[in-house]
C-alpha cells in the first residue's frame, strides 16, 4: 500500500518535472492570457468608465425608443435591455461589474447581445469566424512561401540581372497597399473579366455540404480576398530573405560545411535554407496580427461575410456589442495563431526558450 | 578641473588630471569657437550622411519624392485653388481632348498670357487635368488639398510612434532585467493585438477630428515592432567598451543612454520614422476609405470612399479614374518613403560611408570620393 502510494506520487513528482519542463510553452500561455484579459480590460474600459460611453447612448437610445412607441420608459426595463445587451448590470458597482464582464467572456463567451441582429454575438461572429482564418490563413501562407522562394532565389543569383529587377520589383510591390490591390482585382478580374464574383462567400444557388461543385464555389469566391491577403503577406519578406541567405552564405561554418563533404542539396536545405528562415519567422508572428487585421478593410471591400465584415457593419449601425466582440475575436485570432507559431518555433529553432538572462545595471 | 585626492604612492608629485590626460592629444585643447562646433555638428550629422545620400540612387529618388509631397502640402495648396463642388462638369474625363488639346484651345491645358507686374509671360492654364469626381469637383485640386492634412498626420504619427517605440526599447535594453522584462511584456502586448480593429473601435467611439490626432492614434500600432528591435540593437551595444568606461566613471543611465547610445542608434530611428510614416499613411487611407473616420479633415481615402459609393468606380470602369488617381498618390508617397528607408540603411552602414564618405578636414587620402 505504501509502495503503491510511493510509487503514485513519484509519477505525480515526474509529471510535474515534465510540464515545468516545458517553461517556454508556459510562458507563451500565460502571456497569451495576459494579453486576452488586457484587451478585455480595454474593451471593458472604452465601454464602461469614459464619459458618454456607449452603455450610455445605447441608454439613451433605448429610452427614445421606448418613448416613441408610447410606453413609459421605465428604467428597471431599460436598466434589463442595457443588460442583456452589454453583458453587465449598470447598478452595480465598477469592480463587481468588471470581474462579471470578465467572468462572462472567458468562461460562458458571453459576448452580449446584438442590436441590430438580436442573437448573441458569441453565435454571430463564431459563425463567420472560419471564413476570415480561410482568407488570412491562405494569405499568410502563400506570401511567405512566395517570400522564401523569391528571396532565396535572388540570394542563388546574387549580383545578376534577375537580382536587380526582382529587388526593384519587391520594393515596388512593398509599397502597394493591401486594399489598393483588392480594388484593382476586383474591378478588372470580376466586373471587367467576369472571372471571378464580386461578392459573398460561396454560390448560395448550391446545396452546402461536402460535394465538388460548392467546395469549387467557395475557392472561387475566396480567390480574390485571398490573392489580396497575399500582399499583405508578401510585405518585405522577400528582401529580407535575400539578406539573410547571403549573409549565411558567407559564413564560415557553410566552408567547413563544404570542406567536410557535405552534399550541397544537404548544405542548401539544412545549413542556408534553415537559418535563413528562422528571422523571417519571427517576423511572421507580428505578420499574423497584420494579417487579421487587414481582413477588417478586405472583407468591406469583397462583401465577404467574415468577423471583418461584422466589425464593418456595426460600425456602420451603432451596434457596440458587436463591435467590441469582433475586436475580442479578433484578439483571440490573432493570439491562437501566435501561438501555434511560437509553439512551432521551439521545433524550428532548438535555441527558442534558452535565452539566458541579462545582468541589470 | 581639480586634482584627484588619492594619495601618491609613488613618492613623487601629484599630478593634475590635465598634466595627466591633457598632454597626450594637444588638439583637443585648441578652444574651438560656437560657429566652429556648430559647423562640424552640422558637418558630421547633416551634410557628410546628406551627401553619401544623394549618392545612392534610392535615396535620391526618396528624398525627391517626400520634397515633392512637402512642398505640395505646403507651396501647393496656395497655387492651386481650393476644390469645390460644380468647378468641373460631373464625371468629367482627365486629359479631356487628349495631346492636341495643348495646342488648340479648351481640353484639359491651355496657353495663355500671364502678366506679373507690367510683364506679359507665357503661361499654362490647367482645365481640370486629373478629371473630375461624380460632384464635379476637380481631382487634381482634391489631391493637393489633402496634402497639408496628410502631411501633419504623417508627422504626428511617426514623432508619436518613433518615440515611444525609442523610450521603452532604448530603456529596455539598456536596464535589462526586471525592466527589460516588464516593458518588453507590455510591448508584446500591444504587438499581439490586432492593431486596425483596436482603432477602429477607438475611432467609433471617440471619432479624432484633427488630422494630427488621426497621426496619433494610428501610432498604436506601428511602435512595438521599433520598440523590439531597438532593444536588441541597445543589447549589443550596451556591451561595448566606450559604454562600458562611461559606466565604470559612473556616470548616470539617462547620461549614457542620451550620449552614447542613442546617437548610434539615430539613423537606425530615421529610418524607421520613414517607414513608420508609411504605414500612417496606409492606415489612414484605408480607415477614411471604410468610413470609420469623421470627415473632418482632406484625405486620398476620402477621394476613394466617394469614388467608390457614389461614383461606382469598380463596377462602370469609366469612372476608375476617380479611384485611381488617390491609390497612385498612395503609391508614390509611400514608394518614396520606402526608397528613403532602403537607402538610409546603406547610408549608415559605417563601413560603407568610410569608403565613399567625403568629410571636412579629413585628408584627402583617406577619404576617397567614389
Amino acid at each position: 500500500m505504501s509502495l503503491d502510494t510511493e510509487r503514485a506520487r513519484n509519477v505525480i513528482v515526474y509529471l510535474i518535472g515534465i510540464l515545468a519542463g516545458f517553461r517556454y510553452y508556459w510562458e507563451r500561455i500565460g502571456h497569451a492570457f495576459i494579453t486576452l484579459v488586457a484587451v478585455t480590460t480595454i474593451t471593458f474600459a472604452l465601454f464602461r468608465l469614459m464619459p458618454g460611453n456607449p452603455a450610455q447612448a445605447m441608454r439613451a437610445e433605448f429610452e427614445r425608443k421606448l418613448g416613441g412607441s408610447g410606453q413609459a420608459a421605465d428604467p428597471e426595463i431599460i436598466d434589463q435591455m442595457v443588460r442583456t445587451h452589454t453583458g453587465f448590470d449598470p447598478n452595480q458597482p465598477m469592480h463587481i461589474q468588471y470581474v462579471e464582464y470578465l467572468r462572462d467572456i472567458i468562461i460562458y463567451q458571453d459576448f452580449g447581445q446584438s442590436i441590430q441582429y438580436g442573437d448573441p454575438v458569441f453565435d454571430i461572429l463564431f459563425a463567420a469566424m472560419p471564413w476570415s482564418v480561410f482568407i488570412s490563413v491562405y494569405g499568410l501562407a502563400f506570401g511567405y512561401t512566395a517570400n522564401i522562394l523569391l528571396g532565396a532565389a535572388m540570394a542563388y543569383k546574387e549580383g545578376s540581372r534577375f537580382d536587380s529587377y526582382s529587388t526593384v520589383l519587391a520594393t515596388f510591390l512593398n509599397s502597394v497597399p493591401y486594399y489598393v490591390g483588392a480594388i484593382l482585382f476586383l474591378a478588372f478580374f470580376a466586373y471587367k473579366l467576369g472571372w471571378f464574383p464580386g461578392s459573398g462567400r460561396y454560390n448560395t444557388r448550391i446545396d452546402a455540404g461536402l460535394n465538388v461543385d460548392f467546395m469549387w464555389s467557395i475557392v472561387h469566391h475566396g480567390t480574390l480576398p485571398i490573392m489580396s491577403s497575399f500582399i499583405v503577406g508578401f510585405g518585405g519578406g522577400a528582401l529580407a530573405m535575400r539578406g539573410n541567405s547571403v549573409r549565411i552564405l558567407g559564413e564560415d561554418y557553410l566552408r567547413v560545411a563544404r570542406l567536410r563533404g557535405i552534399s550541397s542539396s544537404r548544405i542548401a536545405t539544412r545549413y542556408v535554407a534553415r537559418n535563413a528562415i528562422l528571422p523571417l519567422y519571427t517576423q511572421m508572428m507580428i505578420g499574423i496580427a497584420a494579417v487579421f487585421s487587414s481582413s477588417v478593410v478586405l472583407e468591406y471591400i469583397f462583401t465577404y461575410p467574415g468577423v471583418g465584415w461584422y466589425t464593418f457593419d456595426a460600425i456602420q449601425m451603432r451596434d457596440y456589442p458587436l463591435l467590441m466582440g469582433s475586436f475580442l475575436f479578433f484578439t483571440i485570432i490573432t493570439l491562437v495563431g501566435i501561438l501555434i507559431a511560437e509553439f512551432t518555433y521551439g521545433i524550428v529553432d532548438p535555441r527558442a526558450g534558452s535565452g539566458g538572462q541579462n545582468e541589470s545595471y | 578641473m581639480s586634482p584627484t585626492d588619492e594619495t601618491s604612492t609613488d613618492g613623487g608629485a601629484q599630478l593634475s588630471d590635465d598634466q595627466l590626460f591633457g598632454q597626450l592629444a594637444e588638439t583637443d585643447s585648441v578652444q574651438l569657437s560656437n560657429r566652429e562646433r556648430v559647423d562640424i555638428f552640422l558637418d558630421a550629422y547633416v551634410f557628410t550622411p546628406g551627401r553619401v545620400a544623394w549618392s545612392d540612387w534610392r535615396t535620391r529618388l526618396g528624398i525627391i519624392i517626400m520634397a515633392l509631397f512637402v512642398l505640395t502640402g505646403t507651396v501647393g495648396t496656395r497655387l492651386v485653388n481650393s476644390p469645390g463642388t460644380n468647378q468641373a462638369p460631373v464625371n468629367h474625363k482627365p486629359f479631356d481632348g487628349g495631346l492636341s488639346a495643348i495646342t488648340e484651345d479648351g481640353g484639359w491645358i491651355d496657353i495663355t498670357q500671364t502678366s506679373i507686374g507690367s510683364v506679359s509671360i507665357p503661361w499654362v492654364e490647367f482645365f481640370a487635368p486629373l478629371g473630375a469626381s461624380n460632384f464635379g469637383e476637380p481631382i487634381g485640386r482634391q489631391l493637393v488639398h489633402s496634402t497639408p492634412d496628410m502631411l501633419q498626420m504623417v508627422i504626428a504619427g511617426s514623432i508619436v510612434s518613433v518615440g515611444l517605440a525609442a523610450i521603452i526599447g532604448i530603456t529596455a535594453g539598456y536596464k535589462g532585467g526586471r525592466t527589460d522584462s516588464v516593458l518588453m511584456s507590455l510591448t508584446d502586448i500591444v504587438m499581439t493585438m490586432p492593431g486596425l480593429p483596436l482603432i477602429i473601435v477607438i475611432a467609433a467611439i471617440y471619432p479624432p477630428r484633427q488630422a494630427w490626432l488621426v497621426g496619433v492614434i494610428l501610432a498604436i500600432d506601428s511602435w512595438p515592432g521599433l520598440a523590439r528591435a531597438l532593444r536588441s540593437q541597445v543589447l549589443t551595444l550596451r556591451e561595448e567598451s566606450y559604454v562600458e568606461a562611461s559606466r565604470t566613471m559612473g556616470l548616470s543611465s539617462r547620461t549614457i543612454l542620451s550620449r552614447d547610445i542613442t546617437p548610434q542608434l539615430m539613423p537606425y530611428i530615421l529610418i524607421n520614422a520613414a517607414q513608420a510614416g508609411r504605414s500612417v499613411i496606409f492606415q489612414s487611407v484605408a480607415l477614411y476609405f471604410l468610413g470609420v473616420l469623421p470627415f473632418t479633415t482632406a484625405n486620398w481615402g476620402i477621394m476613394m470612399d466617394t469614388a467608390y459609393t457614389d461614383g461606382y468606380a469598380l463596377v462602370n470602369l469609366s469612372n476608375f479614374y476617380q479611384i485611381f488617381w488617390p491609390m497612385m498618390a498612395v503609391i508614390i508617397i509611400s514608394f518614396g518613403f520606402i526608397l528613403f528607408s532602403q537607402g538610409m540603411d546603406r547610408v549608415f552602414n559605417p563601413r560603407i560611408r568610410a569608403r565613399h564618405a567625403k568629410k571636412v578636414g579629413a585628408d584627402e587620402e583617406d577619404a576617397p570620393t567614389r
